[in-house]
């Protein structure tokens, strides 16, 4: 029986190690695979050049790091108001009858397949956005508008759970000074829920950085720092995935370097993301 | 019976049902202003749900419906046209558990008048100053007004949120079992701060502790399965019970 009690715990541990072995592996490779790009372009190089052009073996990532960058807050910018505005309707003002309908349909986003989002984004938005205003349509706007809806469901259900947790006496307490139900969560719903809400967000962040194929779809794609939302952009993942299936020498290592500056900026955002959520919680 | 002291809220034949259960039953009574008012009687007797209709908080619960009036200084609070922030307003609460907002000592001091659109800081500190002052609590918290409520102990987070209940500046304050999350010592300050508090303000609290009815009220109500028993000066009614059912309950045979 002891034995047999040992015996699950060492299966059990190796199963938990495994998980953060594979995750050590897939560090492992892609830095293997991307430094001697690094190397041989020169870090400051690579990070800061605005040129990319692997046939000429000019490997600048600039105009993709600020592509990431711009339609992930582009996406924010669209989504985190919808979602949290989402969240409130459904954890302070809507009957039981209807949040039971709505937010399962909202969680019913996350399902689609990021093709389909892609797909609805070539074939609406970016017509409309030609149409409306200008440009080939292709853009930072479409992108982050695709984005900003994909990142809905994670917005909504982890602050819609923030919201939820709030103590109901809190609610009470402030209903019982005569405030309105919008001040309850104005003025001490909200503010209890912050840690929880910045969760929401940095999920969703997440999200956004590491999408590839809606934006591919619908971004563009061209490798120059956009100066306007109407601009044709690329990003990291987009870069990669465009690129891997006929890549060789050191243009394959330049996209696993890609890889790897990804990497660096997704844990830097997660960290700086965890230090505020943390320092707002105490 | 309340000895020259005004009657400051009246319930008339005022029944509560849930749904189809009849919680309070015909329950007529008064309240005298500047007093404190203990109602007593065993778990489920309807105490909670009486004090909750005088400032309509039974209102929130799904599915509850009442009949007859309360009267606040002659106004039916009932009646369709009484604006619910106006009656909070005037009726202050103070819960079972410290409700300590996750906000600074001042916030949670001016979030009452904040909600009647008092923004300005230059307004907000003298009244969060002297609604601080009247439970005691200023001298002690005057030095660190932006730290966080929840620093404070359960029972300075209960003077706390007397001291928010009182910052509207309401007539009637009504306690619900407020001492039942506190230790005896902080039990005593609540009851002698209520007892001080009667001067300026009609008190009506409930509570499962009869010692602390004994103690802390000028008039108790002993209630029975949605009926009031017997309603009297508190020293009557604890000396000399008329009513049998009261004399079980307050030497424990009853409940």
């Amino acid at each position: 029986m002891r034995n047999k009690e040992k015996l699950v715990e060492i299966l059990l541990t190796l199963i938990g190690l495994s998980s953060v072995t594979v995750l050590g592996l897939i560090i492992l490779f892609i830095f293997k695979e991307g430094l001697p790009a690094f190397a041989q372009v020169g870090l400051w190089q690579f990070v800061t050049g605005t040129r990319w052009s692997p046939g000429k073996n000019l490997l600048g990532i600039l105009p993709m790091i600020a592509g990431s960058f711009v339609v992930t807050a582009g996406a924010l910018v669209v989504g985190l108001p919808l979602g949290l505005g989402c969240a409130i309707y459904l954890s302070e003002f809507a009957t039981a009858k209807t949040a039971a309908i709505l937010k399962p349909t909202i969680e019913l986003l996350a399902g689609i397949p990021s093709v389909v989002f892609g797909f609805i984004g070539l074939t609406l938005m970016v017509p409309f956005i030609r149409n409306f205003f200008g440009g080939p349509g292709f853009s930072v706007l479409a992108s982050a508008l695709v984005l900003g809806i994909m990142i809905l469901p994670t917005m909504v259900s982890v602050s819609y759970d923030a919201l939820r947790a709030v103590p109901p006496v809190y609610r009470e307490g402030m209903l019982a000074l005569g405030s309105t139900d919008w001040q309850a969560v104005k003025m001490v719903v909200l503010p209890a829920a912050r840690p929880g809400i910045l969760a929401a967000a940095i999920l969703a962040m997440g999200r956004a950085i590491g999408e590839t194929m809606a934006v591919i779809m619908v971004a563009g794609n061209s490798t120059i720092i956009p100066t306007s939302f109407l601009d044709p952009v690329r990003t990291l993942t987009s870069n990669i995935a465009l690129e891997m299936g006929y890549a060789t020498g050191l243009h394959r290592q330049a996209l696993f370097a890609t890889g790897v500056v990804l990497f660096v900026i997704i844990s830097i955002l997660n960290l700086t993301a965890r230090v505020v959520v943390r320092g707002k919680t105490r | 019976m309340f000895a020259g002291k005004a009657a400051k809220i009246e319930l008339r034949e005022f029944e509560l049902y849930y749904g189809d259960f009849r919680v309070l039953k015909k329950v007529s009574a008064a309240f005298a202003a500047n007093a404190v008012t203990a109602i007593i009687g065993p778990s489920g007797c309807g105490k909670s749900t009486l004090l909750r209709s005088i400032n309509r908080m039974n209102d929130l619960i799904e599915g509850v419906r009442v009949t007859g009036e309360i009267r606040l200084d002659g106004k039916n609070i009932y009646d369709p046209d009484v604006d619910l922030i106006w009656l909070r307003a005037r009726i202050g609460m103070v819960f079972q558990r410290p409700v300590a907002f996750p906000l600074s000592i001042f916030d949670n001091v001016a979030a009452a008048p904040r909600v009647r659109g008092i923004l300005s800081h230059k307004e907000l500190v003298p009244i969060v100053e002297t609604s601080l002052k009247a439970v005691g609590l200023w001298p002690e918290v005057k030095d660190r007004l932006g730290q966080a409520a929840s620093s404070l102990s359960l029972g300075d987070q209960q003077k706390l949120s007397i001291a928010r209940a009182i910052a509207t500046q309401p007539d009637v304050v009504l306690f619900d079992e407020p001492c039942s999350a506190l230790d005896p010592i902080a039990t005593h300050t609540i009851e002698d701060l209520m007892q001080s508090l009667s001067e300026h303000y009609t008190i009506i609290i409930v509570t499962h502790n009869m010692q602390q009815a004994a103690r802390a009220s000028d008039f108790t109500m002993f209630m029975l399965d949605g009926n009031i028993v017997e309603y009297s000066p508190t020293r009557e009614l604890f000396t000399n019970p008329k009513d049998t059912r009261t004399e079980n309950y307050i030497t424990g045979k009853l409940g």
